[in-house]
């Protein structure tokens, strides 16, 4: 045997690898079957970032199409209802450099907003149930419309389609409820303030921390 | 005295206390101001709900506003009055943001509700205590405010084993606590005792205060005597008043990150609170005031009161000689963790331990914050060991994740770490910022989970009705199949029943093609049908050339699908289609023995033999399978209006023969006439026979008719009969139909030829006698005088009418559907015969 080897040691090596990438092929194919993923977790993944406005700026019909599409490489940065906090945490799940919003998207808007539709003006044609991917509209044919708020996400799209423009974008306006504090300005912004002749052109801040 | 071992909380500040200020006074009162404004949130939870209405008189103690659930507290009218208004005011919140709030006008009489006072509320049943507890709306005075009924009424897997009495009060400034328990040591006492017996006697019940209060541990402990209760003083530190930072001192265990103290078996009040419970189970007091330090030095007067709640911060300020132009700022609350009032017009609440109004000098403006050095002196002073300047770090960069990973939620926004940073950065207002940034986010994801189930239902329920509506459309499509098939098989069934002994049920393989033959047929002869509608209406005779025209074409259609039926079936092709041809023939032959009247009404018979002989097939049919009646009953009117033309067509064809027979009652015009008929019957006869020999025949037929017409014509003239122009006329007549029919016949050959198939009997025959009829009576019309014309026209319509009229009568008898059509063709018969008798007035 070990004369063999000693004899032939091209064959014998040639052998040993190809022994071995047998191996280790039935071992990566068993493994390749036995671990297997049902679909691609990486998209559930993306989902579960997207705000899930269902609104349809991103040029996808939908959240999960659009995690699809990021997951097949499309850019992060193409959804205004998630601004620049889900680009981040999109830049951060899929390691890549976090873009600015593309603004061909639309804007990202400062405040929330919720449909509201003005009662007296509906004519109950149903046209924004349909198209509400929320079904947070009520109402049926030829009876009032109105919105259900805490389910409108404000993804706009039952605008367009209202035949007589009763419906209106209202900005979320913020409740004692949820209500929280404002992050300070960044310190390299209070640095004007060093100099002690602007002393108190800047901002006050609160009284809280101070001692 | 037994003595317990005190523990140390890591980091810790020890700030200026500035506590002499304001016990320097005794406890003060105010007199009741003229508002009182009641927020509904003064507590944790869910505000309470207004049961008062506008211009209502509410008596002191009187309940304004239900809790609304178990996270909740009533609140109550501190004295009495009216209700002024529910409205949004201005709330103490750091915020500045309005609130739901009842405005109460007083009326200085301060009349209370009938309180129920407890003489032995030790000896109540715990659910009325808590039951009490809660209806006196008390939260917790020390600063957050939370429910007591809820803190005193633990789970049942969680037992308490330490109570402890917060009576700590670590925040500079602040002394209302200190000055309860100098002026109301008793109450804290009892109130401890009922607490213990609430939580069922833990082993340890302890009542820990500061060391820097003296004289406030010399009157608990005092009180306390002959008690079970501990009066534990420890070291003066910032922030050991903290609930988390007591229980350790006290106990030495730490309650876990996001548990409650009672999940390590301890539970902590405030000092305040447990006087506000024993005062509302010994009184039946509701919480309607507290002890509130008025300090700073740009107030006159600065000690503590108690004050009603609700009581404006300005009338309070007034009371004390607030000098505005010497405050920096109104804080409620210490300098620690309070927030600067944005006005103050606010009320004071129940949480509202101190009113803070300090000059310029004694708390100047925070200093700009510079760039953080990493010095870690916030680190070190955080007592609950976090990393405040990687938290600040992570803040800055809004990094959500990371603030969670380092805890940023253990945080109790002491302020320490603030008040340590040489950099002055404003380190709590970050945290507190970012805390609201990830309440705000985990708000955004549950409502986006929600969103996205909503949106997935959705597609979901309109996948389902789309489903649905498929499942729908294919079930019609397999029923109407089915149906089809079935009617396929009992139209396969009922023609052969019908023929049962000449052509067994072969066709039973090829249902479905003969079903689609049938549907052809069916189709062709509704628009043969549909043709000959209104021949019967029309007036002249080119019109009805016309109509014969389209009707040939018809016919045309109508025979190709019966050949196509036919070829598929030639059994029952034979059995139902050469079965009428040859009785037709003979009938025929039959009537060529004939005179021509009994001929007629042979013919008249016979059709109306078919004709009932159809209606019983229908008639049968529809009784033996119900479920095909709707086509067969179809199929058996459309057989009856195929006779009905036939019919009509006969009645057309009467007058010619009728009428020289009538007129001319001479035997050679009969025997013409009889010829004529004969050669008619034997076209019919021969349109059985190939399309090519029919039409040879058919031709010769007309030439041999011609030859004898000729004759006899030739007879009568050289007789000198006045019937030879008449004869003369029945032979142009004929010339001219032969010349017609062999045009006729020759658009004919090529299709029929190609078709090579007996034409349907029934129709073609009839259909083609109507042809021929019409064009003879064209050709001979041509040769007569107006007058005859119109006098022939006339007696063909009077034929025709009392044919028409008979069949009404019919129909009446039958109740048939056409009735109507039979009675308007008899009027426009009558209307027409009218007409023609005037022209031929005229024309006489």
């Amino acid at each position: 045997m070990l004369e063999t080897i000693a004899q032939h040691p091209i064959a014998a090596a040639l052998l040993a690898l190809i022994g071995l990438a047998l191996v280790f092929g039935a071992l990566l194919g068993f493994a390749a079957v036995r671990f297997k993923v049902e679909g691609d977790p990486i998209v559930e993944q993306i989902d579960n970032l997207l705000p899930q406005t269902q609104c349809g700026q991103c040029g996808y019909p939908g959240c999960r199409p659009y995690a699809q599409a990021i997951a097949n490489g499309d850019a992060i940065n193409k959804c205004p209802p998630g601004g620049q906090t889900t680009i981040n945490e999109l830049a951060d799940l899929l390691d890549v450099e976090a873009p600015t919003l593309d603004e061909e998207h639309g804007e990202e808007a400062d405040v929330p907003t919720v449909a509201f539709i003005r009662e007296d003006e509906c004519i109950g044609c149903t046209k924004c149930i349909q198209a509400c991917p929320m079904d947070a509209i009520l109402g049926a044919a030829k009876q009032m419309h109105t919105v259900i708020a805490d389910e409108c996400t404000g993804c706009d799209l039952c605008v367009e389609p209202c035949p007589v423009d009763c419906i209106d974008m209202i900005p979320v306006s913020t409740t004692i409820k949820d209500w929280k504090w404002e992050l300070p300005a960044a310190s390299h912004e209070q640095a004007a303030n060093l100099i002690a002749t602007d002393r108190g052109r800047g901002q006050i801040q609160q009284s809280g921390e101070a001692a | 005295m037994e003595l317990i071992k005190v523990w140390d909380i890591p980091g810790g500040v020890h700030p200026p206390e500035n506590k002499h200020q304001s016990m320097a006074e005794p406890l003060g009162y105010i007199d009741i101001p003229p508002q009182l404004i009641l927020p509904v949130s003064q507590h944790i939870g869910a505000p309470a709900k207004p049961i008062v209405s506008v211009g209502q008189k509410v008596l002191g103690g009187e309940v304004v506003a239900e809790a609304d659930g178990v996270f909740s507290a009533n609140v109550h009218a501190p004295t009495s009055g009216t209700i002024a208004a529910i409205v949004e005011h201005l709330v103490p919140h750091p915020s500045g943001m309005r609130d739901t709030c009842v405005i109460i006008d007083t009326d200085g009489k301060d009349e209370w509700v009938a309180l129920s006072p407890w003489e032995d509320f030790a000896e109540r049943d715990h659910d009325d205590i808590i039951k009490r507890i809660r209806d006196c709306g008390i939260a917790g005075l020390g600063g957050a405010g939370f429910p007591s009924a809820v803190k005193l009424n633990p789970r049942a897997n969680h037992t308490i084993d330490t109570l402890i009495i917060n009576g700590t009060e670590c925040e500079p400034y602040i002394t209302a606590d200190d000055m309860l328990m100098r002026e109301r040591a008793e109450d804290i006492v009892a109130g401890t005792q009922i607490l213990a017996r609430l939580l069922h006697n833990p082993a340890k019940v302890i009542i820990g205060i500061e060391d820097n209060k003296p004289e406030a541990i010399e009157r608990v402990r005092k009180a306390a005597e002959g008690t079970d209760i501990l009066v534990v003083s420890f070291p003066t530190k910032y922030p050991s008043g903290g609930e988390k930072q007591l229980i350790q001192i006290l106990t030495g265990r730490e309650v876990p990150s996001g548990q409650i103290p009672a999940t390590i078996g301890v539970v902590c009040q405030n000092v305040g609170t447990t006087a506000a419970i024993y005062r509302a189970l010994r009184y039946g007091e509701p919480l309607v005031k507290r002890i509130t330090t008025v300090v700073g030095e740009a107030l006159e007067q600065q000690r503590n009161i108690e004050v009603l709640l609700g009581t404006p911060v300005h009338y309070v300020l007034d009371k004390h000689g607030f000098n505005d132009k010497k405050a920096s700022r109104l804080v409620m609350g210490g300098p620690m963790m309070g927030f600067a009032l944005p006005d103050t017009s606010v009320p004071v609440v129940k949480t509202t331990n101190c009113l803070l109004a300090p000059s310029k000098k004694e708390l100047p403006p925070p200093e700009p914050a510079m760039a953080c050095i990493r010095c870690g002196m916030c680190a070190e002073a955080c007592p609950a060991e976090l990393l405040p300047q990687q938290l600040f770090w992570y803040a800055q960069a809004e990094d959500l994740e990371k603030l969670e990973t380092h805890n940023l939620f253990d945080c109790i926004e002491c302020g320490a770490c603030s008040y340590v940073c040489p950099s002055h950065i404003p380190l709590v207002q970050y945290y507190r910022a970012a805390k609201g940034e990830i309440r705000q986010h985990r708000i955004d994801k549950e409502k986006s989970d929600r969103s996205r189930r909503r949106f997935e239902f959705r597609q979901e329920r309109i996948a389902k009705e789309e489903a649905e509506k498929e499942a729908k459309r294919l079930a019609r499509k397999k029923a109407a199949e089915e149906a089809k098939k079935k009617l396929a098989e009992q139209k396969a069934a009922a023609p052969a029943e019908a023929s049962a002994a000449q052509a067994p049920a072969s066709a039973v393989d090829a249902d479905k093609q003969k079903a689609k033959l049938e549907r052809l047929l069916a189709s062709a002869q509704e628009s043969l049908k549909k043709a000959r509608e209104p021949l019967a209406d029309d007036a002249t005779d080119e019109q009805r050339e016309k109509q014969a025209a389209r009707i040939k074409q018809a016919e045309l259609k109508v025979s190709e699908a019966q050949k196509k039926l036919n070829e598929s079936h030639p059994g029952e092709g034979t059995s139902a289609g050469n079965d009428p041809v040859a009785a037709a023939i003979e009938r025929a032959k039959a009537k060529q023995t004939m005179d021509p009247a009994d001929k007629l009404r042979a013919s008249i018979e016979s059709l109306q033999k078919r004709l009932e002989k159809a209606e019983q097939k229908a008639a049968d049919a529809e009784r033996d399978k119900p479920d095909m009646a709707d086509a067969l009953k179809q199929g058996a009117i459309k057989l009856q209006e195929k006779i009905a033309a036939a019919k009509q067509e006969l009645a057309d064809l009467a007058p010619p023969k009728s009428a020289p027979s009538q007129s001319h009652s001479e035997k050679p015009v009969s025997a013409s006439t009889d010829a004529a008929q004969a050669a008619i019957e034997r076209a019919k006869a021969k349109m059985s026979m190939a399309p090519d020999e029919k039409l040879r025949s058919s031709l010769e037929s007309l030439y041999k008719r011609l030859e004898k017409a000729e004759q006899k014509a030739a007879t009568a003239q050289q007789e000198g009969s006045d019937k030879a122009e008449a004869l003369q006329q029945g032979v142009d007549k004929l010339k001219e139909k032969i010349t017609s029919t062999q045009k006729e016949l020759a658009e004919l050959t090529p299709t029929t030829v190609a078709e090579e198939t007996p034409q349907d009997p029934a129709t073609s025959d009839a259909a083609s006698l109507a042809i021929e009829k019409a064009k003879a009576k064209a050709a001979a019309m041509a040769t007569m005088s107006v007058a005859d014309k119109l006098r022939n026209q006339v007696d063909s319509l009077e034929a025709r009418l009392e044919k028409a009229r008979s069949k009404l009568a019919q129909a009446e008898q039958d109740n048939d559907d056409n009735l109507d059509a039979f009675k308007t063709g008899v009027s426009k018969l009558e209307d027409k015969l009218a007409a023609t008798r005037e022209q031929l007035a005229e024309h006489e």
